[in-house]
């Protein structure tokens, strides 16, 4: 613009007043496509409590059930495997769970409502891989022969113990969560409601 | 030429820039006369790139994003590639070629990117070239890695997951980040199909468009050339650079000998060995997906793997935050120093032909350095054991090449530029 032509200060506001407007328009109409990429109603609604039967579940076993999409493993601990978890607190990276993700009532050493059963939640809290089953002791398990049992996750090489609690200076940084869970008889138990919420 | 399509060229040209295009771009682009192998990989990644969007079309044609189980309990999606592969006349062939045509695509660019680490092309006046290149690199991975996700099995589920929670580890923003971009708790029937939408529109569109970008740049300032020597400072008197040749028909024609020597191999690849030993496509991405199993040992196809490494290599919380969030950073931090090299290398020379001992030492190690991050990227943890330590030493040696170079580069003895290309 030349010096000498004089600046129209009304046009030159109309002209930010529009643009402004135009810029407001287009931000407001990005809106319902950032929201459609949020889960829909459907997905939200999917997250139904299941039901896990473990009466023909043996000592030393685990099973897996499917909840929101998500292993949810019930391993049934025996009073050795119990008797594991006691020894291993220096070595936990969250012994107690302060930082880690359960209800309440699970907020316990063997992180249970009875501590025969973990029911806890199949995912790493690193990067949502599902550990393996590590159960065997010592030198057969390949994790040294001091290895008390737990789990091993694949894809970081994080372990967990037999409560699914992580080992210090692993990549996962708190225990497995422990979903709501309550027991409906003594031997069938309902994930994803406990009844308290 | 007939005075008919003369006339016909004409009434064209008064309409739509086509001679003066053709001539800018093609037939009067002057391009420096010493260009030797290195310089077949641009023109290979922008063929590559065509094979991609060709063989794309069709697989979509017959493909269906669909994770909901079949009457036989297979996932469709999955069902879909199978279906691809057995049933459609010619399935198998397009499929592997865009299977192959995926990690040759890297293979190119990755030699396309070594090309301007030797011989400085990122240096002034090319920095947006180099930019823009960075942005087609981030972009292509975007679209590998949603792509990955396609075939439904075991290694594109797993896969998607553990790069999804990678997002989750930004304070804060995070954990709906992460949930923005599946669509759902879990990796589910929704990424599946948003990753669809973006690895067949989003992403092209954008790689088509970064591509423009760069070679619009690159023909604003001109090539580099392996001398590292701006041609454009000796012109003739008409303007033509004195070791410049028109890019057409002189190296159009130096291509097509590229484009016959890459057909070769990428043909030879895709009949006889179109799994790539495991490494082009993983064994156990042949099971369907099942989001409760994870494989006993996952990792990410091969091209994914030095900076996976780097991810990896962070087992230490600092500051406050989860090692998972430095690992992110870390991988993160990876790519994108690359944009930063034109302001990283104070070297007097563009060329390694003329840079000191230093700085041929640092890139030969460089380049070690990004061969074992990769190999280690594909090996299983070993908990804090040798392989986890070299990972470590590996990585800080990966981030000093380039945070180092401002004074190395600067110390290093180089050798007087000449006046002009030589040979």
């Amino acid at each position: 613009m030349s010096v000498d032509e004089k600046m129209d200060s009304g046009r030159r506001q109309l002209l930010l007043a529009t643009s402004v407007a135009g810029g407001a328009a287009a931000a407001a109409t990005a809106v319902p496509f950032v929201a459609s990429l949020t889960p829909s109603e459907r997905a939200k609604a999917a997250g139904a409590p299941v039901e896990a039967d473990v009466s023909k579940l043996a000592p030393g076993e685990m099973m897996t059930v499917e909840w929101q999409g998500k292993p949810v493993w019930i391993l049934r601990r025996t009073e050795e495997m119990l008797a594991t978890l006691d020894k291993l607190d220096d070595q936990l990276a969250d012994p107690a769970s302060e930082k880690s993700v359960q209800p309440e009532y699970a907020k316990n050493k063997a992180r249970s409502i009875k501590p025969e059963f973990l029911v806890t939640i199949g995912i790493c809290t690193h990067l949502g891989c599902s550990p393996s089953q590590k159960f065997k002791i010592g030198a057969a398990s390949g994790l040294g022969d001091e290895w008390p049992g737990g789990f091993l996750c694949p894809c970081h090489g994080s372990t967990f113990d037999l409560a699914a609690r992580v080992y210090a200076g692993k990549p996962a940084p708190t225990n497995l969560d422990i979903p709501p869970h309550k027991y409906l008889a003594d031997t069938k138990i309902l994930i994803g409601e406990d009844g308290t919420a | 030429m007939t005075t008919k399509s003369q006339a016909l060229l004409n009434w064209v040209d008064e309409r739509f820039p086509l001679t003066s295009t053709w001539k800018a771009h093609l037939s009067e682009y002057y391009a420096p006369k010493n260009f030797n192998f290195w310089y077949f990989f641009g023109s290979l990644a922008l063929l590559v790139l065509v094979i991609q969007i060709v063989t794309g079309i069709f697989l979509v044609m017959h493909y269906k994003p669909d994770a909901s189980l079949n009457a036989s309990g297979v996932p469709v999606a999955f069902a879909a590639v199978e279906y691809i592969m057995r049933d459609v006349p010619g399935g198998w062939l397009i499929r592997y070629m865009h299977s192959t045509g995926a990690s040759a695509f890297f293979v190119v660019v990755y030699l396309h990117m070594f090309r301007g680490l030797l011989y400085g092309s990122y240096r002034k006046p090319r920095e947006l070239i180099w930019l823009f290149g960075v942005g087609i690199f981030l972009a292509l991975m975007a679209e590998a890695f949603m792509g990955y996700l396609l075939p439904w099995g075991q290694m594109s589920f797993w896969g998607a997951q553990v790069i999804v929670n990678l997002f989750s580890a930004i304070p804060v923003i995070g954990p709906d980040l992460a949930l923005v971009i599946r669509g759902d708790f879990v990796v589910s029937d929704a990424t599946l199909n948003r990753f669809f939408s973006f690895h067949v529109i989003a992403v092209p569109l954008v790689l088509i468009g970064l591509v423009l970008a760069h070679i619009v740049a690159l023909h604003e300032v001109g090539s580099n050339n392996p001398d590292g020597v701006e041609i454009k400072k000796k012109k003739d008197a008409n303007g033509v650079p004195l070791d410049g040749i028109p890019f057409h028909p002189y190296y159009t024609v130096k291509d097509i000998v590229g484009v016959v020597g890459f057909l070769i191999v990428f043909s030879a690849v895709m009949f006889f060995a179109p799994e790539g030993g495991g490494y082009f496509l993983e064994y156990n991405n042949f099971l369907p997906a099942d989001p409760l199993v994870t494989p006993p040992h996952i990792a990410p196809v091969w091209y994914f793997t030095p900076f996976y490494s780097l991810l990896r290599a962070v087992t230490y919380p600092l500051f406050g935050l989860d090692a998972k969030f430095w690992g992110v950073i870390a991988m993160g931090a990876g790519v994108v120093i690359f944009a930063f090299l034109p302001w990283l290398d104070r070297s007097p020379v563009k060329s390694i032909r003329y840079k000191g001992p230093i700085f041929k030492t640092a890139l030969v190690l460089f380049v070690i350095i990004f061969f074992v991050l990769g190999y280690l990227g594909v090996q299983p943890p070993d908990n804090g054991g040798i392989k986890d330590r070299t990972t470590q030493i590996c990585s800080v040696l990966y981030f000093a090449f380039f945070l180092l170079m401002p004074w190395y580069s600067k110390l290093d003895k180089c050798k007087p530029e000449p006046e002009r290309v030589t040979s």
